[in-house]
């Protein structure tokens, strides 16, 4: 089980108040757990990544354990802390504008 | 009794403001969707409960919401809470938030760039809906202009959305660049005399129209005079900032452009200035009285380097003539100290008689008048900068 902790926005979006606790079937990546978070939540679908180039959205980073991983590649598998649960994943929205 | 729905957009969220038909007092709702900026809200004049929103960020992209209740509850009608995501065969539902440019090798060949600030040429790039237009006649079809400039339509109540390619694809899109607010299909005119006929405008690129329902568009600017544009017959490149229409004229439209107010009495064939006796003749919004189609109204901003009313006095103008002759409406506006703007898409008009005039600012006022401009005041006073304003009548 994965937790994911969103920006608010994107809460306010799904309609949760919290960190969200998503279920992953093989490896746990960046691409598999955004999958699943647009499974569960599919309002989220185009939010985290483009809809058509499936690329993260610039703004948007991840984090987990104290480390960007937005740089990581979207197959790379995540820290095992965040696999087992231990620590979240973190999806920042960059700290800009108004 | 009858009563009004104003519906606004602004910087961070939608409102709704209710009133009877006396408009009076006003019940205020919102904000929905706190946060997002909400470019454009629209209801759909075949079914007035039905509400279309675009919601949008900078951070995560394009939604678009409906609301089949007038306002008071919404959802993505692409993808509804707790439903599943695919159909039957495990084909993806509709994503109402995917608008995706037509890239088919039929039609999608001589698409892929615009002009960029630099004069080089660049690849379109989706970023937002500015302006969403409900059907006259069906509550499932509903248009939106998205930037970079296109057109795209509904035909499922906004579940899944199709770009209508005629348009990016009829041979000027090259030579289309942004203006300060990006490259952006702003207004969507439907004539509603003739299903087949529809109008846009795109900053930077002019006014287009189409006679076949959306598939092939032809530019309508001749008449413009733009002093950016060095060829006084460039077919296209003008910076149009707002088209209006009288329903019960379709072939007489009347523009704001960057600089100087304009009509045509021949459905864009041909433009001609209207500016007259106004103190500025840049601006954004322009409508039309609701039963006098030879009355108008603009709000007369400085100039495109200083985006508010001229003397700090907002002053609405209004033509009884068709333009050219222009009276400033004042009473019940702040007549000094005013330095705010009103974007293309904040101004609108109601149907009841006398026709309700409204108009929003950046500063957050939403102003309204009961008896066509004469007399305004403020419906509320302090909401985030309106990016648009959009009235219903309600029986």
């Amino acid at each position: 089980m994965i937790r994911v902790v969103l920006p608010a926005h994107l809460r306010g979006l799904a309609h949760v108040s919290a960190e969200v606790e998503l279920d992953i079937k093989g490896p746990a990546t960046q691409r598999s757990v955004v999958d699943a978070l647009e499974a569960k939540y599919p309002m989220l679908r185009g939010t985290v990544r483009d809809h058509v180039t499936q690329e993260r959205r610039p703004f948007l980073r991840f984090f987990a354990c104290e480390e960007d991983l937005s740089h990581e590649s979207p197959d790379a598998l995540l820290p095992d802390a965040v696999v087992s649960g231990k620590e979240p994943l973190l999806i920042v929205g960059a700290i800009a504008g108004g | 009794m009858s009563g009004v729905r104003v519906l606004v957009g602004t910087r961070k969220g939608a409102f709704v403001l209710a009133s009877d038909g006396k408009r009076e007092r006003w019940d205020v709702s919102g904000p929905h969707f706190a946060g997002w900026e909400i470019y454009h809200v629209k209801g759909s004049p075949a079914d007035p409960n039905r509400l279309f929103a675009s919601q949008t960020s900078g951070w995560f992209g394009q939604i678009i919401q409906r609301s089949d209740d007038g306002g008071k509850t919404w959802t993505q009608p692409g993808t509804p809470p707790g439903e599943p995501t695919t159909g039957p065969g495990g084909m993806p539902k509709g994503e109402s938030n995917k608008f995706q440019y037509d890239s088919s090798s039929e039609t999608g060949k001589p698409l892929t760039t615009h002009q960029f600030y630099d004069g080089t040429q660049h690849p379109w790039e989706f970023k937002r809906v500015w302006h969403i237009e409900p059907s006259l006649t069906d509550p499932d079809t509903v248009y939106a202009g998205v930037e970079d400039a296109a057109l795209f339509r509904s035909n499922d109540g906004g579940k899944s959305w199709q770009e209508l390619s005629g348009l990016r694809g009829h041979g000027t899109g090259p030579k289309w660049q942004p203006g300060a607010g990006g490259m952006c299909l702003h207004t969507i005119v439907l004539d509603p005399s003739n299903p087949e006929r529809m109008f846009v405008a795109i900053s930077a690129a002019g006014a287009f129209r189409s006679d076949d329902a959306g598939n092939t568009w032809r530019p309508i600017n001749r008449g413009l005079k733009s002093q950016y544009i060095p060829d006084p017959e460039a077919e296209v490149g003008h910076c149009v900032h707002r088209i209006a229409m009288h329903r019960s004229r379709p072939g007489v439209l009347f523009m704001q452009k960057h600089w100087d107010v304009m009509r045509t009495d021949n459905a864009g064939d041909l433009w001609q200035e209207i500016s007259g006796n106004l103190p500025t003749d840049f601006g954004f919004a322009i409508d039309v009285h609701a039963h006098e189609p030879e009355t108008i109204y603009v709000v007369p901003i400085k100039s495109d380097g200083e985006h508010f009313p001229p003397d700090g006095k907002l002053r609405v103008y209004r033509s009884r003539s068709g333009g050219n002759e222009w009276e400033a409406l004042t009473k019940g506006l702040p007549q000094r100290d005013c330095y705010v703007n009103v974007l293309r898409d904040a101004m609108a008009v109601d149907s009841l008689d006398k026709c309700g005039v409204y108009f929003g600012t950046t500063g957050g006022q939403v102003y309204a008048s009961a008896d066509a401009g004469d007399n305004w005041a403020p419906i509320v006073r302090d909401l985030p900068a309106v990016l648009s304003v959009e009235v219903q009548t309600l029986p």
